[in-house]
C-alpha cells in the first residue's frame, strides 16, 4: 500500500474526493508518523488527534454523503503554527507565559482551514513569540532539522517546516515577520510564502510586529502552497489591514508554471545580496538556480537595492519596538502565567513577577531594545529613522519592479546551522534573515522555493523569489516552473524511524 | 489622609497671583457599540458581561474603528468650531496598569482629528468669554478597579483588586482646552460655566449622556498660579474625581488658595495628579511623578488611518443642530422673557430643559413652572444638578399631558414624578404600578360621596341651605376616603348634586 505520508496534498485530495482513501485514514497515517518520529524532531507542541479524527470524520461523512468538497484541499493535515489561536486548543506561541491557555476563540486562519474542511493535526514549535531564526528560543526546547538533527529547522516557524520534511504534515501555516516562514523552508528544503502584507487575515495571530506579521502557507511543493493560499487568504473585516481586493490567482499561476515556460518573464538577481558572509554552496546552488531560470526562458538581468543594506537594523528597530507595546498585554490579569499570587504581593509586583518568570531573554531583550526605541528623546533618532528606512527600502522595490517582474536572492545567507552555535550570538543569528527582512518592511509578497543541496556541506538551500504587493501569484509562476526543472529533492531527507531523541 | 493644608484667603490669592486654568473633559459617547468591536455600550451591568476578545485584549485579537464613534468626534469638532484633519491616525499610548487590557490605550498623539477651536462661555452675570479649544481626539475607555483592603482604596496596599472591563473600550473623545488666562477671580466661576456649557451642547447634539454621575462626562482640572502680571506659566497640578459641576468650581478655587499659600510661604508647587475630595472640598495628592511619564507613543499599527472626505464633513455640519445658546435667543424671544428672567432659567440650568419639555409638547408656562419649581426642589433635596436629576424632558411633557387630560391632579402628578425620580420606569408605568389614576368612576366617588354626606349631616345640612363653600368640608373628607385619587373639582359637582344645591 502507498504511504499516504509520501504524497502531496494534492495527491491526497484528489484520492479522498475520489473516495480511494478515506480522510480518516490520511489524517491516522500522519497521527501514526508523528507518533513514531516527533519524539526525534519535536515539530509539535501540541497533537489533537481527537479533534483531528473527528474533522476528518466529518469530511469523510459529506463525501459518503454526495457533497462536494468544502475546498480543493478538504479532509488534507496541516499542521498549526502555535501563533494562531485555536478555540479551546492550547496556543502557547513557545511560551511559559501561555503555557496553560485555552483560547476562548478560533484566529481567522483557523476558521478558514476549519471552513476548508482542512484537518488540524495540531500546534507547531515556535521560538518564543516568534523571536529567532531557529526555534531555539522555544520555552518547551528546540525542533530539530530533519536533515540533520544536529542542527537547526530556521526559525520562528521551524516546527511547521521541519513537520513538512519529517513527513508529519503534508501542508503547514507559519508567519513570517523578518522571515520566519522562508527561512526555516529554506533550511528545511520545503516551500514556503510570505503572502502580500494584508492578504492574510492577521485576526487571532498572536502578534509580535503588527505591521511586519503575515500568516502564509507552507508545503513541500509549489501548487500544494497555492491550494493552501487560496484557502486561507482574502479579505476578513475584523483586520483593518486586511486588503479588500480579490485573492491573486495563486493556483492558475502554479498550473501554468508547471509547464515550465518563462519566456517573456524579467527576472531581476539582487546584487546586494551576494559576497561576504554567504556560504559558497549556498552562492553557487543560487547561480545554478538563476542559471535554470534563464534555461526556462526567464530574462535576467541584474538589480541593485541600495537600501536593502540598511533593512536589517531598521527592521531590529521597528519590530521590537511593536513587540514591547504588542506584549504588554501578557500581565497575569486576565489569562496566562500569574506567579507570587500570595496574598503578599499587590497586582503591579505580580505582573512584574510575572514577566520576569514568563519570558525567554530573547523576548526580554527585544521588549527592552524597543521600550528603549520608544522613549521620549530617543523616539526621532530610532523608531523615526528606522521608518524613514522602510520608505526607502519600498521605494527601492518600486523601482525594481519597474524593470522586472520577479527578484531573486538567495532566502539566507547560510544552510542550516548546528542547535547552539548561535545561541550567545544574537548579531549572528540575526543575519539569518538578512534576505527575507526587506519585504516584510515593505509590504510585498515572497517565496522560499528549494534550490537543492549545498555542494559543500550536503543541506537544502532556498531560492527567494520577491514579487510586487498583491502579485502573490507572479511568486507561484516562476517558482512552479522553477521546481520542476529542478527534479525532486525530498526523497532524500534521511529516514527517521527507529531515531530516538 | 495627609495633613490639612494651608489656604490662602481668595481675596489675597487674586490680588496676588494670576490663575492659569487648562480643563480636560472626557466624555463617553453613546454609540451602540464600543470604540473597537461590537460589544454594547452600556453603562453597569453584571461584571465582565460586554466584553469580547478585543476588548479583552486577548493575544490575537484586532481593533476595528467604529465609524458612528468617528462620526460623533466630527460634529463635535464642528459644533466646537474646529478644524478636522484631513488626515490622522490613532497612537498607542504605553503604560502599565490593571484595568487597562493591552497595557496601552489606543488614543490619538499629535495627530487629533480636530484642533483649534473655539466654545463661547455664558456667565452668571451674562458676560460671554471664549475658551480655545486646542484640540478632540478619539480614544477608549479603560476598565475599572475595585482595591479592595487598604487605607486608601488604590492600588498599593490593597488586599485583592477586582476588575471589571464593561467600560473597557466605550468610546472617548477627549477634549481639552488652550491655557485659559486673565480670569482673576471668575477662573473658578469660568472652569464651571465651561464644562456646563460644554455638556448642554453635547446633550443637544445627542453624542453622550453626559452624566458626571455615572462618569459619561469626566472633567480633569489643570491649575497653576503666576504672580500677578506676570506671564511664565507656574508648576501646574492637575486635578481629578472631579465628578460635578459644583466640584469643577470648588476644586479650581481649592488649588489656587493651596497653591498661593505655598508660593507665598517660598515654597514650590509640586507637579502631581490630584483627588478631589467631595465630602470636603479639597485635594489630596495622588501618586507622585517622579520622572514625566513616558508614554512612548507610536503610530497604532493595527489600525489604518482615518482621511474624513471634505464632503462627509460638510455632510455632518448639516447634522449640527440648533445650539443651547441659539436655541436660548429663540426662547427667550418666543416667551418674551426678560434678560433676567433667560439668565434665572439658565443659571438654574432649567433652560434647555423647559425648551426640550416644550419641544416634547408641554405649554412652555407649564413646563418651565414643573422646572423651576418642584424639579428644581428635587434638585436641590438631591444636591445635584437639575438636568441630572433621572428624569427626562420627554417625561415631563407626558405627566403635564396627563394632567391636562384630567387623567392626574397636580398632587398624583408629583407622585408620578417621584415614581420617574426613583427609577420605576415611565410616568405611565408609574401611574399603573403605583395605582395613581384618578378616581374617574361616578359610581365609585359617589359611594364616597354619601358616605361622607352621611357622617356629617350638619355640614350637609349647611349647602343645602345655601352654603356651598361648606362643601369644602366633604370634599376633603371624600379625598381623604379616595387616598387623593379623585379630581377634587368633580367631587365637588357630585357633592352639590347629591344635596341638591
Amino acid at each position: 500500500m502507498t504511504d499516504l505520508t509520501r504524497l502531496t496534498a494534492a495527491e491526497l485530495a484528489a484520492k479522498i474526493h475520489a473516495r480511494e482513501v478515506t480522510s480518516v485514514e490520511v489524517t491516522q497515517a500522519h497521527l501514526d508518523r508523528i507518533a513514531e518520529v516527533d519524539d526525534a524532531v519535536h515539530a509539535f507542541l501540541h497533537v489533537d488527534a481527537e479533534g483531528a479524527l473527528e474533522a476528518a470524520r466529518s469530511v469523510d461523512g459529506d463525501l459518503a454523503e454526495g457533497r462536494q468538497p468544502a475546498s480543493p484541499i478538504a479532509g488534507v493535515p496541516l499542521a498549526l503554527k502555535d501563533v494562531l489561536t485555536t478555540k479551546g486548543v492550547p496556543t502557547t506561541c513557545g511560551s511559559k507565559t501561555l503555557e496553560n491557555w485555552l483560547p476562548p476563540y478560533d484566529s481567522t486562519v483557523t476558521r478558514r482551514l476549519r471552513k476548508a474542511g482542512v484537518v488540524i493535526l495540531g500546534k507547531t514549535n515556535m521560538d518564543e513569540f516568534a523571536m529567532g531564526s531557529s526555534t531555539e528560543n522555544s520555552a518547551f526546547g528546540p525542533t530539530r532539522n530533519p536533515w540533520d538533527r544536529d542542527r537547526i529547522p530556521g526559525g520562528s516557524g521551524g516546527g511547521s517546516s521541519a513537520s513538512l520534511a519529517a513527513f508529519e504534515a503534508p501542508l503547514a501555516i507559519g508567519t513570517d515577520t523578518g522571515g520566519s516562514i522562508r527561512q526555516p523552508a529554506s533550511v528545511t528544503g520545503t516551500v514556503g510564502v510570505k503572502p502580500t502584507y494584508g492578504g492574510v487575515s492577521r485576526y487571532g495571530l498572536v502578534a509580535f510586529s503588527s505591521s511586519l506579521d503575515q500568516a502564509g502557507p507552507c508545503a513541500r511543493t509549489v501548487t500544494d502552497a497555492a491550494l493552501l493560499h487560496e484557502a486561507i487568504a482574502g479579505h476578513d473585516p475584523l483586520d483593518s489591514t486586511s486588503v479588500n481586493v480579490p485573492v491573486p490567482p495563486v493556483v492558475e499561476a502554479a498550473r501554468q508554471g508547471a509547464t515550465g515556460d518563462l519566456k517573456g518573464v524579467r527576472v531581476g538577481v539582487v546584487t546586494e545580496f551576494a559576497g561576504e558572509g554567504y556560504q559558497p554552496g549556498v552562492q553557487r546552488s543560487f547561480e545554478a538556480a538563476v542559471a535554470q531560470l534563464r534555461e526556462l526562458g526567464a530574462e535576467v538581468v541584474e538589480v541593485s537595492c541600495p537600501h536593502f543594506t540598511y533593512a536589517l537594523p531598521a527592521y531590529y528597530l521597528i519590530a521590537p519596538s511593536e513587540c514591547s507595546s504588542n506584549l504588554a498585554r501578557f500581565d497575569a490579569m486576565r489569562y496566562g502565567l500569574r506567579v507570587a499570587d500570595d496574598g503578599d504581593h499587590s497586582a503591579e509586583e505580580v505582573m512584574s513577577l510575572t514577566r520576569e518568570a514568563g519570558f525567554g531573554a530573547e523576548v526580554k531583550r527585544r521588549i527592552m531594545l524597543g521600550t528603549y526605541a520608544l522613549s521620549s528623546g530617543y523616539y526621532d533618532a530610532y523608531y523615526g529613522s528606522a521608518q524613514k528606512v522602510r520608505t526607502l527600502i519600498t521605494r527601492d522595490f518600486t523601482a525594481a519592479f519597474e524593470q522586472v517582474d520577479v527578484l531573486v536572492s538567495p532566502t539566507t545567507p547560510t544552510t542550516a546551522f548546528r542547535i547552539g552555535e548561535r545561541v550567545d550570538d544574537p548579531l549572528a543569528m540575526y543575519l539569518a534573515d538578512l534576505c527575507t527582512i526587506p519585504s516584510n518592511l515593505a509590504g510585498n509578497a515572497a517565496m522560499s522555493v528549494p534550490s537543492g543541496l549545498s555542494e559543500d556541506d550536503g543541506l537544502p538551500v532556498g531560492l527567494q523569489i520577491m514579487a510586487p504587493a498583491l502579485a502573490d501569484d507572479r511568486l507561484y509562476r516562476v517558482g512552479a516552473a522553477y521546481e520542476v526543472a529542478r527534479g525532486p529533492l525530498l526523497d532524500r531527507v534521511p529516514e527517521l524511524k527507529g531515531v530516538s531523541a | 489622609m495627609t495633613a490639612v493644608a494651608d489656604l490662602m484667603d481668595y481675596a489675597e490669592v487674586v490680588e496676588r497671583f494670576d490663575p492659569v486654568l487648562g480643563l480636560e473633559v472626557h466624555v463617553e459617547l453613546s454609540t451602540d457599540t464600543k470604540m473597537f468591536c461590537g460589544c454594547p455600550n452600556l453603562f453597569g451591568g453584571e461584571p465582565n458581561t460586554h466584553v469580547c476578545p478585543t476588548c479583552l485584549g486577548l493575544p490575537g485579537a484586532l481593533p476595528v474603528v467604529n465609524g458612528k464613534a468617528v462620526e460623533s468626534a466630527i460634529r463635535i469638532g464642528l459644533a466646537l468650531n474646529c478644524e478636522i484633519a484631513e488626515w490622522c491616525r490613532f497612537a498607542r499610548k504605553n503604560y502599565f496598569y490593571p484595568d487597562m487590557p493591552k497595557n496601552f490605550q489606543t488614543s490619538q498623539y499629535d495627530e487629533p482629528i480636530a484642533f483649534n477651536g473655539h466654545l463661547d462661555v455664558v456667565l452668571d452675570d451674562g458676560e460671554v468669554v471664549r475658551v480655545d479649544i486646542e484640540r478632540a481626539h478619539m480614544e477608549e475607555d479603560t476598565g475599572k478597579s475595585l482595591h479592595v483592603g487598604g487605607a486608601t482604596g488604590r492600588i498599593h496596599g490593597a488586599e485583592h483588586s477586582l476588575l471589571d472591563y464593561n467600560r473597557a473600550g466605550v468610546p472617548l473623545i477627549e477634549i481639552v482646552t488652550k491655557p485659559i488666562v486673565g480670569m482673576g477671580a471668575r477662573a473658578p466661576e469660568v472652569a464651571r460655566a465651561y464644562v456646563t456649557a460644554l455638556r448642554d451642547l453635547l446633550r443637544a447634539m445627542d453624542v453622550s449622556d453626559v452624566r458626571m454621575d455615572q462618569g459619561s462626562l469626566r472633567c480633569d482640572a489643570n491649575v497653576s498660579l503666576m504672580p500677578k502680571g506676570g506671564s511664565e506659566f507656574g508648576t501646574r497640578t492637575e486635578t481629578k474625581n472631579v465628578n460635578s459641576l459644583r466640584s469643577v468650581e470648588r476644586a479650581v478655587r481649592y488649588e489656587m488658595t493651596r497653591q498661593a499659600a505655598i508660593l507665598a510661604e517660598g515654597g514650590t508647587i509640586t507637579q502631581e495628579t490630584r483627588h478631589f475630595q467631595e465630602a470636603d472640598g479639597s485635594t489630596s495628592p495622588g501618586r507622585t511623578k517622579e520622572t514625566a511619564e513616558d508614554y512612548r507613543y507610536f503610530p497604532e499599527p493595527d489600525l489604518v488611518p482615518i482621511a474624513p472626505s471634505r464632503a462627509w464633513v460638510e455632510q455632518l455640519r448639516a447634522t449640527i443642530p440648533e445650539l443651547p445658546w441659539e436655541r436660548r435667543k429663540r426662547i427667550q424671544a418666543e416667551w418674551n422673557l426678560t434678560d433676567e428672567e433667560l439668565r434665572d432659567l439658565v443659571n438654574t440650568g432649567a433652560a434647555d430643559l423647559v425648551a426640550a419639555t416644550v419641544d416634547a409638547g408641554a405649554e412652555p408656562g407649564e413646563a418651565r413652572s414643573w422646572w423651576v419649581q418642584y424639579l428644581t426642589q428635587q434638585a436641590n433635596a438631591r444636591e445635584v444638578e437639575l438636568a441630572d436629576l433621572p428624569i427626562a424632558p420627554a417625561q415631563v411633557a407626558r405627566v403635564i399631558a396627563l394632567v391636562n387630560s384630567g387623567e392626574l391632579t397636580n398632587k398624583l402628578a408629583r407622585e408620578v414624578v417621584q415614581g420617574v425620580l426613583a427609577g420605576e420606569g415611565e410616568p405611565d408605568e408609574v401611574v399603573e404600578k403605583r395605582g395613581l389614576k384618578v378616581v374617574s368612576d361616578d359610581s365609585a366617588l359617589l359611594a364616597a360621596v354619601d358616605e361622607a354626606l352621611a357622617a356629617q349631616p350638619d355640614v350637609a345640612d349647611k349647602i343645602r341651605g345655601g352654603k356651598v363653600q361648606a362643601a369644602g368640608a366633604i370634599v376633603g373628607a371624600v379625598m381623604k376616603a379616595t387616598k387623593g385619587q379623585a379630581d377634587a373639582k368633580r367631587v365637588r359637582e357630585l357633592i352639590l348634586e347629591r344635596v341638591g344645591a
